[in-house]
């Protein structure tokens, strides 16, 4: 996994970010929810953000594969700009693993069909391969055994780490999590975090809205918070979390640790 | 007396009362004639009655008009209902004019119309003759229905499968088709047998139209054995209809009762 694959010129040696957002703004109608970011992923790394609830942390995330329209700023993934009309936004999208909250498996197909439907309409992939790489990503999530079951005929944990398998059966460059763990039952939450640090170590770029702060700490390179649609304060997350400057975010860790 | 003796004796008087009326109306009734005018013997005979024209002629038509009218009504709906939800918006105003245009008019204006209106003011005769024309007038209006079920499935979907599977890359299209489509469709069974239910019924409108021996539908061959055939003068080609028609529409509300309430069990 490198940053390598862009052919836009840059200069020589300086690494393009894998997700670069500068000066991004989001109204919804006269309610500002971004205002004004500029935020950073490295290739490689893993950056979680936290929040409070409305501090427009998802918002930030789904602009990055464009499924909330910015309303002013840029972003660049891999150094390409996505809001070009010029760029091929289905191709970046394809590039981009995303999970969300609510897992958005489609119920009507069965585990290895969601897993393949991408990989054969957009990577054109023949179905032999799309189903050797759905097995292998699947195996990676530990549910081998379940490739023929229905969404509906799992757990929510199982459900989440199905949905990580069908990102990553695209090969992507770079994974958004938009709170992951947020709709599960606390038993099942270890599952998923557990595949979620596995892919960091395996050096995969990562960004994660999280209210996992163990997570955070302990798997993030780096932290940022958010709130009132802007970055108060990031960091290491060690020292996000134990020595947080700004006030807000002092108030915010004393209420979530 | 108490408040549930009281409730008794009601339920005893209302039963009494439906038996007596039972009972006076089946003295009263003048059996032999009640017969021979809704169940002739000769019209129901199985060996030379009218059952066979009435189930090879009449319900093999029903049954095959219904079919093309609903294949053609659902296709049609699908294009509307897209149209409806098209980015496009001359696209929502054509298709949302269409609908509330076909919906607002009886079928058998719109059929009356393909058959005479257009050959008259364009010297085009549809395929098929009246029959083909009706068809065309009932695909037009059960089109424009359909349409509203199957926008009304397509917007039951959760915006979250349209999100994750454009998240995974897929075209607009793409995503329409193999994640939308599919759910919309099993979420509009229960209304689309409905649908079916309503067509075979309106398929009798094809009757006015007039039609060749062999190319008559139900209502049609019944119409003709009243004044023709074993029964001639009676009513009983018309209550074998009835009962035909029911063999096939009372599975189907059944189905559809069925579906609804398996629906409803679904959890997601």
């Amino acid at each position: 996994m490198t940053a390598e694959q862009t052919s836009l010129p840059r200069e020589p040696g300086a690494p393009v970010p894998a997700i670069q957002v500068r000066g991004l703004h989001k109204h919804y109608g006269r309610h500002e929810v971004l205002q004004g970011i500029d935020f950073q992923v490295d290739a490689g790394q893993v950056v979680c953000v936290i929040g409070p609830s409305g501090s427009g942390k998802s918002t930030l995330l789904r602009c990055v594969n464009r499924l909330e329209e910015p309303t002013s700023g840029e972003i660049l993934i891999e150094g390409i700009d996505i809001c070009d009309r010029r760029t091929d936004l289905d191709d970046i999208r394809s590039r981009i693993g995303m999970v969300f909250q609510q897992f958005n498996l489609f119920p009507h197909l069965s585990v290895l069909k969601n897993l393949t439907l991408a990989q054969r309409n957009v990577r054109r992939r023949s179905k032999d391969e799309a189903v050797e790489i759905a097995r292998q990503t699947l195996a990676k999530v530990g549910l081998s055994d379940k490739e023929s079951a229905y969404p509906a005929h799992l757990s929510g944990g199982q459900q989440q780490r199905v949905a990580i398998a069908r990102a990553l059966s695209m090969n992507p460059d770079m994974m958004l999590f938009d709170e992951p763990t947020s709709a599960l039952d606390p038993e099942l939450v270890g599952d998923v975090l557990a595949v979620m640090k596995e892919l960091a170590q395996e050096g995969m770029t990562m960004m994660v809205v999280t209210h996992e702060m163990g997570f955070a700490r302990e798997v993030g390179d780096h932290l940022v918070f958010m709130d009132g649609g802007v970055v108060v304060e990031e960091g290491r997350p060690a020292d996000v979390l134990s020595h947080p400057q700004h006030e807000r975010t002092q108030s915010f860790l004393s209420k979530v640790l | 007396m108490t408040r549930r003796q009281r409730a008794a004796l009601i339920q005893v008087v209302l039963y009494a009362v439906l038996v007596v009326g039972i009972v006076v109306l089946a003295l009263v009734a003048d059996w032999p004639t009640i017969r021979d005018n809704f169940w002739n013997p000769d019209g129901v005979s199985w060996a030379d009655g009218n059952w066979q024209d009435l189930i090879t002629i009449g319900l093999v038509n029903t049954v095959k008009y219904t079919a093309i009218a609903f294949g053609g009504g659902l296709a049609l709906g699908l294009l509307l209902a897209l149209m409806r939800l098209s980015p496009v918006a001359p696209y929502r105003w054509l298709a949302t004019a269409y609908i509330e245009f076909f919906r607002g008019l009886p079928a058998l204006v719109v059929m009356v119309f393909m058959a005479t209106g257009l050959p008259i003011a364009f010297g085009w005769t549809p395929p098929g003759g009246l029959v083909g024309a009706g068809l065309i007038g009932l695909i037009l209006v059960a089109g424009a229905y359909m349409a509203e079920t199957l926008r009304a499935g397509i917007q039951a979907v959760p915006k979250g499968q349209t999100e994750a599977a454009r998240s995974l890359g897929m075209r607009p299209g793409a995503t329409t088709v193999r994640v939308v489509l599919p759910q919309a469709f099993r979420i509009v069974i229960p209304p689309l047998t409905n649908e079916f239910v309503l067509l075979i019924k309106d398929t009798a409108l094809l009757f006015l139209l007039g039609a060749a021996a062999d190319q008559r539908e139900l209502t049609s061959v019944a119409r003709d054995f009243l004044s023709s055939g074993p029964s001639t003068g009676t009513a009983t080609s018309l209550i074998q209809a009835a009962i035909l028609y029911l063999v096939i529409t009372l599975p189907l509300t059944q189905l559809v009762a069925w579906l609804e309430r398996r629906q409803r069990r679904a959890v997601r």
